[in-house]
């Protein structure tokens, strides 16, 4: 095959090139993908913190006008399918597109167009669902959306619709990712760089791309189901003709639950990169940690009835999904107490990203043990539906996936843009958010216990819930002000000159043993692993130097392409034809799809070569 | 161990997909790990389906509608066309590229007599009283083989489009990859029918 594409490339010497704008489309490079799912994570968090402004705001005082109810729903569930498709997923997928082919030293993903699609639907997805405010009012039955609420009769409107359409082009993307990721960390990795001997955050990669590959299917054939009721008039969550509402919830928490895990252990994989590196120790008890992990994925899949334990399924089921869901306390705690004891005896540097990654235990594990509170059949029921709630998936999505995402976003920045965030506003920004966060989110703990359903648009007063209320709201303002100093962050580090330093922090994998930012073809020469975090052992044994498995020469690279983004766009056409009931325009864009998936499997992709051993630099662009 | 040989080099970058004794070439383990994510896809199908079988409303039940001796020549057609895609695939990899053209239009063709069988299927239940509408049982059962059948068709387009690449620009060691992922595809496809024609009609027609 190899000696195809050399021939190939012979004729072929150099590929089409873009400029400008274009370049990012057609751009098939892991590197510049990652860089786009960052922006755009970061972008739609914008959106997803002002809808939750909006909420505090309105819950500022009893009786408030501030948003009329219909509004507030449409705040709250924008809010939370936001923060959890379109900010924490794309910002970890982000993170391992710009760095896992990197740690296990490879030179691309397996499918690199691929990638770009998967990219181009989350993005034109996430573009997609936010164009339902403008026509007709925004998804408004809550994140899980449940039936028959959000069946036609109670929803007539075009949100659900949206709602069901955008996560299913985005649902398409993320598995796609998977399959690509899959193949990538079991196929691509450096020669000697075996499976106990990747970095942590590859392992908790290769551990979520198998959660999603069974996740997403049961949620894509849930969100069909409901697609064909409310566009075809089918009866799956219609009661009266032998419908059944529960298969809507079955199929949506077998989805949920390893879902929350999806966000969760890429943050685990951070956490346990930032840990070691700023303790100057190895990680303490690796193979564990990765056990862990494969656990706490496993039992993912064994626990999601305990979002319906207030459904009334009988106390045999109830007990099993409360025993389940308490078991994963045991892997989770593994973690906790391996960070703990990295952290024992290390030299600890506070960084920024380290504050962040030492903010992330604490926080997770009162989420955790909230979790553990809710996992309690029988207590479920007083704390069901209730701000309790509210507050225990705010300290795990926030206080840990966001916080990990964070941490990640100041540790790997002079890798990604070679620049150095600046510490000082680090702090501030740090600060801000980890007071903001526990002034809003504590609170929450006491108004749920207090009897404050989640999802009310306002109550009367008397109930005590004013105070914690306002408190919660001051509190989602000092979060603003934190994350606009990250803002404001970003921004002047752009502005300044890059510090272009290939090993800041004097880390352990092997991201850091290239230049930053990193050439289009990653190594010059793919090293040779002969120990677990080789490019540490380099640096302290010799040089810093590793050893390389391959003589220098020309390197392929795949040809850079704009149908990963037209095929995406189609898709996006293909949508709002069937949700505004345009069924010749959805069949025609229906079949421009298939014809460009068909060129797709037909496409032969000559590449071009690229040679290392020009300056560096001058062969990066 | 500083400098290989490019041979070497080449041995290398597989070394670490033999860790786990996966296939090389990442399209074929990419297919399989694609396969995975249809079964979870086609379980869920199919667990909606049986969860909903009995609720007929005021339609027709399955053991009215299904016809056994006909689902049973539709389920020999499909399953044939395995056996073309497998004698297209050993010719194929007898370098017969004449031969593997033959067993690929014979697997097309199948698909098509499978897919004709299905809308002539579709056809009956619909004037018998069976719609996507009229019970949570209609929703499922069209659901679900309608998924199916457009598995099929999309394997029979995938059949047709490297058929006609064979035909127009030969074969090479990149297009032999490319048949075989498909035909890994097609045998998922005809496993799956195998599943639904003894869950959905077999099982139906005992109730």
């Amino acid at each position: 095959m190899a000696a195809i594409t050399e021939r190939m490339a012979l004729t072929h010497p150099q590929a089409r090139s873009y400029h400008g704008v274009w370049a990012w489309l057609a751009s098939v490079d892991h590197k510049k993908i990652g860089i786009m799912y960052i922006y755009a994570a970061l972008f739609f968090m914008a959106f997803g913190g002002a809808e939750a402004l909006l909420v505090r705001i309105q819950l500022w005082q009893p009786d408030n006008h501030f948003v009329s109810a219909e509004t507030f729903n449409q705040l709250f569930t924008m809010h939370g399918v936001t923060m959890i498709f379109l900010v924490a997923m794309p910002i970890l997928i982000g993170y391992i597109n710009a760095i896992v082919p990197l740690q296990i030293g490879a030179r691309d993903v397996a499918f690199p167009r691929m990638n770009a699609l998967s990219l181009w639907l989350f993005v034109l997805g996430g573009l997609f669902m936010y164009t339902s405010w403008f026509m007709g009012g925004a998804p408004d039955a809550g994140w899980f959306n449940y039936v028959p609420l959000s069946g036609a009769h109670y929803s007539p409107g075009a949100g659900v619709d949206f709602y069901d359409i955008g996560l299913q082009i985005t649902g398409i993307g993320t598995l796609m990712t998977a399959i690509n990721f899959l193949v990538t960390i079991l196929n691509m990795r450096a020669p000697g760089m075996r499976l106990l001997r990747m970095p942590m955050f590859t392992w908790s990669a290769l551990i979520t791309m198998l959660l999603i590959l069974f996740a997403f299917p049961p949620i894509t054939v849930n969100l069909i189901l409901q697609m064909m009721d409310r566009l075809f008039h089918a009866t799956f969550f219609n009661i009266p003709l032998g419908g059944n509402a529960l298969l809507w919830q079955n199929l949506f928490w077998i989805f949920g639950h390893p879902e929350v895990y999806i966000v969760i252990l890429p943050a685990f994989g951070i956490i346990s990169e930032i840990i070691p590196t700023f303790s100057r120790k190895p990680l303490f008890g690796y193979e564990s940690m990765a056990l862990a992990l494969s656990v706490i994925a496993f039992l993912s899949f064994m626990v999601w009835t305990h979002h319906m334990f207030a459904d009334g399924l009988g106390p045999i089921v109830n007990s099993i999904f409360a025993i389940t869901s308490m078991l994963i306390a045991v892997p989770t705690g593994i973690k906790i107490f391996n960070w703990l004891a990295t952290l024992w005896g290390g030299q600890i540097r506070f960084t920024t990203a380290n504050l962040y990654a030492l903010a992330f235990i604490p926080l997770f594990v009162i989420g955790g043990i909230s979790g553990v509170m809710l996992a309690m059949a029988p207590a479920d029921l007083q704390y069901n539906d209730s701000y309790f709630v509210v507050a225990h998936f705010h300290y795990v999505l926030f206080g840990g996936t966001l916080m990990g995402a964070l941490a990640g976003l100041y540790y790997w920045f002079p890798k990604i843009w070679g620049r150095l965030l600046d510490e000082t506003l680090g702090r501030w920004n740090f600060w801000l958010v980890f007071i903001g966060f526990n002034v809003t989110f504590f609170p929450m703990h006491i108004l749920g216990l207090e009897g404050m359903p989640r999802r009310i648009s306002t109550y009367a007063p008397g109930y005590g819930w004013t105070t914690p209320n306002q408190i919660a709201t001051v509190g989602a303002f000092i979060l603003l002000i934190g994350m606009l100093i990250l803002l404001y962050n970003l921004i002047r580090t752009f502005a300044r000159r890059p510090d272009l330093v290939a090993d800041p922090w004097d880390a352990r994998s092997l991201e850091w043993s290239i230049p930053s930012p990193t050439p289009e073809y990653n190594f010059a020469q793919l090293p040779l692993i002969e120990h677990r975090d080789a490019f540490w052992v380099a640096k302290r044994e010799g040089t810093g130097e590793l050893p390389k498995a391959e003589p220098p020469g020309p390197i392929h690279m795949p040809s850079p392409s704009l149908s990963p983004f037209f095929l995406a766009l189609t898709i996006i056409i293909a949508g709002y034809a069937a949700l505004l009931h345009a069924d010749w325009l959805a069949l025609l864009a229906m079949l421009a799809v298939f014809w460009q998936i068909g060129l797709q499997l037909v496409h032969e992709d000559p590449g071009y070569h690229v040679h290392p051993e020009i300056p560096a630099g001058g062969a990066a662009e | 161990m500083s400098v290989q040989g490019e041979t070497t080099r080449i041995a290398l970058q597989h070394e670490m997909s033999q860790e786990l004794g996966l296939p090389k070439d990442h399209r074929i383990l990419g297919l399989w790990i694609f396969l995975a994510g249809e079964c979870a896809f086609f379980a869920s199908l199919i667990g909606s389906y049986l969860g909903l079988h009995n609720s007929v409303a005021h339609g027709p039940a399955g053991a009215q509608l299904f016809d056994l001796p006909l689902t049973t020549i539709a389920t020999l057609i499909l399953l044939t066309s395995s056996l073309t895609v497998v004698l297209g695939v050993a010719a194929m990899q007898r370098r017969d590229v004449r031969g593997m053209q033959v067993w690929l239009w014979l697997t097309a063709l199948l698909g098509l007599f499978f897919l004709e069988f299905q809308g002539y299927e579709f056809y009956t239940f619909y004037h018998e009283g069976l719609t996507l509408q009229t019970s949570a049982f209609g929703s499922a059962f069209f659901t679900l083989t309608g998924f199916h059948g457009l598995h099929v068709a999309f394997g029979v387009f995938w059949i047709l489009l490297l058929l006609f690449q064979s035909l127009k620009h030969g074969i090479n060691e990149d297009r032999t990859t490319k048949v075989f992922v498909m035909s890994l595809y097609w045998h998922f496809v005809d496993v799956v029918w195998v599943v639904i024609f003894t869950l959905v009609y077999l099982a139906g027609k005992v109730g």
